[in-house]
């Protein structure tokens, strides 16, 4: 399967007469945008908004980063299954407006969603406050069904990147990106020697704000299967989730999976990458049973040596992370976990709600209760007063100025369990 | 004008003597003593020893009340910025009297201090939460090594320059994790150190796993039908408005709620306040989490005698392990006191 990612660098992000590309200048159109999701009967409006990095904004409450992205040979659209064809995806060539996301934002949906600075001491914890970003601030009609509000959230923030990168289809290309790898007989027979690793990417699967879709399939009603690395580079995982919003996995984080990036990077040379494991957490111990088994039993079936286990989300989940590690390792089979902490707010607090002797292999990705003081911005998009009720934060959160005292996990992404940043805890 | 640094030693490093001396009470002199010497030039033009307070190791060991008090109300006359002391190395009670009145110092005067000390020095495993330790080898021919990394620790601390990591600046950990940005991501990282551990090469884990404490659970009520029952939820089912300010996630305290004359949790009178999981049903019925209707029922059915009158109630998503442990330690207190057999705990 080879996939060619044909990246388009955005610099800036401007509103024009016409939604195009032009000398790394994305212009955006905004009526034809706001049609392009309007279409939508649980919207009453929906209005659009510019972040450029370094610009004095606050966006809150988010739910998802999109990144634009289009088949431009080997299928069309993108995401399969929601605005593609339901076809399989990893082969042919995708444009990526590289440097620009999609936010989508509005009331909040849950009590889960999370913040964006795009300058200030909260930026450097999230990856979208050095994107150019077209914000989507949703007003859905009134006591809209909570379910139905997220899935029109979720479809509006696809199809608005979807509509950028279609009318940038011409764009110049600025750098082209291969990802080519064979069946996995045809690999083990090109790196006999190499030890072969595959990745459970484990998501959260647990109903509102707390759903992963595996090419439009509800993962929760999902048995772990195998995927090509391409098929996630290519759009066939989405995310309709952020509940605690520091450790979920956008949309746009799955397109970028930093794990698969970096075992591609060492397919060949170090490595045998096998495959990607997309499974799930389950809310019941006997699908945390279930799932993990069948991964540790996939993971064996394809020969794995090793694998790298990104957990998604924390208290429950521990458990299932501790499951993957627990039965790999009785395998034979090494694993790597990558977790983020709830070590609370001074950072002393035993910082897992399961562990097991096996999890020996830990990368930390940040203490989700570590408070950060974050000042005033000049503008804010979306409702600021949803601090109160996002995951880190409190009704004493914000202050008279607009400054804010929070924790992590009340920004976007802030500790990612892809290993996305490079933020980590030690001890002190 | 420099920083004003007081110097903690014992008898041995004053001079005075070893074991034979150990019993000398807390003394002080004006500017440095013994090793103190060194540590004042290490410190450059920015921080001065201005004095020395000397204890005798028994003495302090043996009176540590007194010791204690008496050496920081020699210290307190200094005004300092910072209390040094040792280095201690392995000696047992010299690290004891080290990481002790380091601890005090900071507690009483609220500025910082410093030690040095082998890391199986009993006082590091009784102080290190409350003071830095600077790790030595076992014994004074680590001097040479120690009072460098003292004096450039000490430096750091007083002009308030961010603190790195235990690993990165050589002190031994106060229990705590904190974030920092490292050279390579998470997800560099988790590759890396796979291969080592495929190799069978030596890796560092980012994190030790704890160890949980194992709760016994209690033992079956016997006489069910004269029993008092309680209900307690970390899954977020607060009286509507949520009174009590409690956190939807990271709960820093938990909530006491009357439900007598109530058989019911509705829309109207409970909501979930959770951060963790979809709550459109638990709004709906606050009674699928916090099950007082099915409670009422079996009550007046005879199955027990009598629901307590309040149900307790939390966040449980994102909360610290050491705030979960102190609210089951006070509501088990309080229901013990108000002679509740049972309780029914649930969560999300």
């Amino acid at each position: 399967m080879r996939l060619e990612l044909r990246k388009a660098f955005v610099k800036d992000i401007q509103w024009g007469d016409t939604t195009k590309l032009d000398n790394n200048v994305l212009y955006v159109n905004t009526e034809e945008a706001r049609a392009a999701v309007l279409d939508d009967e649980n919207f009453v409006d929906v209005e659009l908004e510019l972040a450029r990095p370094g610009e004095s904004i606050r966006i809150i409450p988010v739910k998802d980063a999109i990144e634009p992205r289009v088949k431009l040979e080997g299928g069309e659209s993108f995401f399969p299954g929601f605005c593609a064809p339901m076809e399989p995806v990893g082969e042919g060539a995708t444009l990526v407006l590289e440097g620009s996301a999609v936010l989508t934002c509005g009331p909040l949906v849950g009590i889960q969603e999370g913040f964006i600075d795009m300058t200030g001491p909260a930026a450097p914890y999230n990856p979208f406050s050095g994107t150019y970003n077209l914000v989507m601030v949703a007003k859905p009609v009134d006591n809209l069904e909570k379910h139905a509000y997220e899935k029109s959230l979720r479809m509006a923030g696809l199809k608005l990147a979807l509509y950028l990168a279609e009318k940038c289809k011409d764009a110049k290309i600025d750098d082209v990106e291969v990802f080519e790898k064979g069946t996995i007989p045809e690999e083990n027979e090109k790196y006999p020697d190499l030890p072969k690793i595959t990745y459970f990417c484990m998501s959260i699967t647990q109903g509102l704000l707390h759903d992963t879709f595996l090419y439009a399939a509800d993962m929760k009603n999902i048995v772990p299967t195998v995927v090509h690395p391409n098929e996630v580079l290519d759009g066939a995982m989405v995310s309709g989730n952020c509940v605690s919003a520091c450790d979920k996995n956008t949309t746009f984080h799955h397109v970028n999976d930093p794990i698969v990036l970096e075992l591609y990077k060492r397919h060949g040379k170090e490595i045998n990458f096998l495959g990607v494991i997309p499974t799930l957490e389950s809310t019941v111990l006997a699908g945390k049973q279930r799932s993990t088994w069948m991964n540790a039993m996939l993971a064996n079936m394809l020969g794995a040596d090793g694998v790298v286990i990104s957990e998604e989300g924390y208290g429950n989940p521990d458990t299932d992370l501790c499951m993957n590690a627990k039965k790999c390792e009785d395998m034979g089979i090494k694993t790597v976990v990558i977790s983020d902490e709830a070590a609370g707010e001074d950072g002393s607090s035993q910082g897992l709600a399961d562990a097991t002797p096996e999890m020996s292999g830990f990368v930390s990705a940040g203490n989700v209760n570590e408070m950060i003081e974050v000042p005033p911005m000049d503008k804010v998009i979306g409702y600021v007063e949803s601090i109160a009720y996002v995951s880190g934060g409190a009704v004493e959160s914000l202050r008279e100025d607009g400054s804010m005292f929070v924790e992590l996990q009340s920004i976007i992404g802030s500790t990612n369990e892809l290993g996305f940043s490079k933020l980590g805890c030690e001890w002190v | 004008m420099a920083f004003k640094v007081v110097h903690y030693i014992n008898q041995f490093y004053a001079g005075m003597g070893g074991e034979d001396t150990a019993h000398v009470k807390p003394s002080f002199q004006e500017g440095t003593v013994g090793p103190g010497m060194q540590l004042d030039t290490l410190l450059g033009e920015e921080a001065a020893v201005v004095g020395t307070v000397i204890c005798g190791d028994s003495y302090y060991g043996e009176h540590m009340d007194e010791a204690r008090a008496e050496c920081l109300k020699m210290i307190r006359a200094f005004e300092p910025d910072m209390v040094i002391a040792g280095p201690g190395f392995n000696a047992g009670r010299y690290g004891v009297a080290c990481g002790d009145i380091c601890a005090a110092v900071s507690d009483e005067l609220g500025i910082p201090t410093l030690t040095a000390l082998y890391p199986e020095n009993p006082g590091v495993e009784m102080y290190h939460k409350k003071t830095y330790i600077v790790e030595t080898v076992d014994s004074a021919r680590g001097m040479r090594k120690a009072l460098p990394k003292m004096a450039e620790l000490g430096l750091k601390i007083l002009r308030k320059e961010p603190m790195g990591s235990a690993a990165e600046e050589g002190y031994l950990h106060r229990g705590m994790r904190k974030g920092f940005f490292h050279e390579k991501t998470g997800a560099e990282r988790a590759v890396d150190m796979l291969l080592k551990k495929i190799k069978g090469e030596p890796f560092e884990t980012e994190m030790e796993m704890p160890v949980f404490k194992k709760i016994e659970p209690a033992a079956p009520v016997l006489d069910l039908k004269n029993a008092t029952i309680a209900i307690c939820s970390s899954g977020g089912i607060v009286p509507k408005g949520n009174p009590d300010h409690i956190r939807v996630s990271s709960a820093e305290k938990f909530g006491k709620y009357d439900i007598r004359g109530l058989d019911d949790l509705t829309p109207e009178n409970f909501e979930s306040i959770h951060g963790g999981y979809d709550r459109v049903y638990a709004l709906d019925n606050p009674d699928v989490v916090l099950p007082l209707d099915v409670m009422r029922e079996l009550e007046k059915e005879g199955v027990f005698k009598k629901l307590y009158d309040f149900a307790y109630t939390t966040t449980g998503t994102g909360t610290a392990v050491a705030n979960a442990e102190r609210f089951g330690q006070e509501i088990g207190k309080e229901l013990k006191e108000a002679g509740v057999d049972a309780v029914i705990l649930t969560a999300t």
